[in-house]
């Protein structure tokens, strides 16, 4: 399974969740899967969906799920610390990890050699740190949802990319219908 | 009262409930206050620009949020203003220590004040300079303004400002 085939998967279970999608082809895969106002799009400033989901999670009751990858995690490792010291147990982040910086050609990223990002995660402090294959993935993150504990996933997957169209929405725009969606449920 | 306890209260009285910082000597006191504080919630972050994701998310959840940083942090944070709260049409207060201004004494800290109001205007960012302890007042409506204007803001306070007692 590639990125797309999990996106694919969990959509049931994302759709009518407010999801934070990383930048280039994650949120171009997201969009053209399944576009929603629940998405917040990242289409600059790698690295930071993480932060910004946690950003989200702590002023806020809903749950929040961040989707994100091995090339950004690694961009923004100061995260792991600050998710593991301000625990906001209505937060997930899902770490797509396909070994490669996917946008921007598949280079190998350091998560695909000796770096293991689940005990980096550990590491820095987290509980609930899940590693798991592409195919689990729906399962666990359906069970953290429930759960209500802040959770780590670190989804393995392969490497690779399907054509996906650019999105065509002024950033201005997702982010106000995202407020609007959050504010609708608080 | 101290100058950071006035601070600190401009932000309650308008409304900031979460406050990321990464710390400097001139603003520990700051720092020091807003951890005891109960009515904002601080999260220390290890980075400006994680501090300005954390900021970006907060807003969306519906609070305001302000970030405290050293100027030498601009560096860091140039793409994140850019690309996430420019581009996205955010408001977000900037409180910058202003090192490497008279009476600095650490000789590095004079590299990068001569760059901070340069890159400032460069990047089209409201620019406020607080150096004496009466600036203090001007906060609140700086805030205010910043929220009405979706825009982030810079607030720059230097040693004298600091180093008064109103």
């Amino acid at each position: 399974m590639i990125r797309s085939d999990i996106l694919k998967a969990i959509i049931p279970v994302i759709t009518d969740k407010l999801v934070v999608s990383n930048i280039g082809l994650p949120s171009q895969e997201l969009h053209m899967l399944d576009d929603q106002p629940t998405n917040f799009y990242m289409l600059g400033t790698m690295g930071l969906a993480s932060s910004i989901g946690l950003g989200l999670a702590l002023s806020q009751k809903e749950t929040i799920i961040a989707i994100d990858g091995d090339g950004s995690v690694l961009t923004n490792l100061g995260t792991l610390p600050t998710i593991a010291n301000n625990v906001a147990n209505n937060f997930i982040l899902l770490i797509i990890d396909n070994g490669s910086y996917g946008s921007t050609g598949d280079q190998p990223t350091y998560a695909g050699g000796n770096t293991s990002l689940a005990k980096v995660a550990e590491a820095c402090g987290c509980d609930n740190v899940f590693e798991c294959q592409a195919a689990e993935t729906k399962e666990i993150l359906e069970t953290a949802i429930q759960s209500k504990k802040m959770t780590i996933i670190v989804s393995k997957c392969l490497s690779g990319n399907i054509p996906v169209p650019t999105i065509d929405i002024d950033p201005a725009v997702i982010r106000y219908r995202f407020m609007e969606e959050i504010k609708a449920r608080n | 009262m101290s100058i950071a306890q006035n601070m600190l209260n401009a932000m309650v009285k308008n409304k900031i409930e979460f406050v990321t910082t990464v710390p400097c000597k001139q603003l520990s006191g700051i720092i020091e206050l807003l951890e005891k504080d109960e009515r904002i919630l601080h999260v220390p972050s290890n980075k400006e620009d994680e501090g300005m994701g954390l900021c970006a998310g907060a807003y969306m959840g519906g609070k305001r949020p302000c970030i405290i940083m050293q100027n030498t942090a601009i560096g860091v944070t140039i793409n994140t203003l850019v690309t996430l709260i420019q581009y996205y049409r955010m408001p977000l207060p900037i409180l910058i220590s202003y090192r490497g201004e008279v009476g600095e004494k650490v000789q590095c800290q004079v590299e990068m004040a001569v760059h901070t109001k340069a890159l400032l205007e460069q990047l089209k960012i409201p620019t406020y300079h607080f150096h004496e302890p009466k600036d203090v007042k001007e906060f609140g409506g700086i805030l205010n303004h910043t929220f009405m204007a979706k825009k982030p803001v810079a607030i720059l306070t230097d040693a004298n400002f600091w180093s008064s007692i109103s």
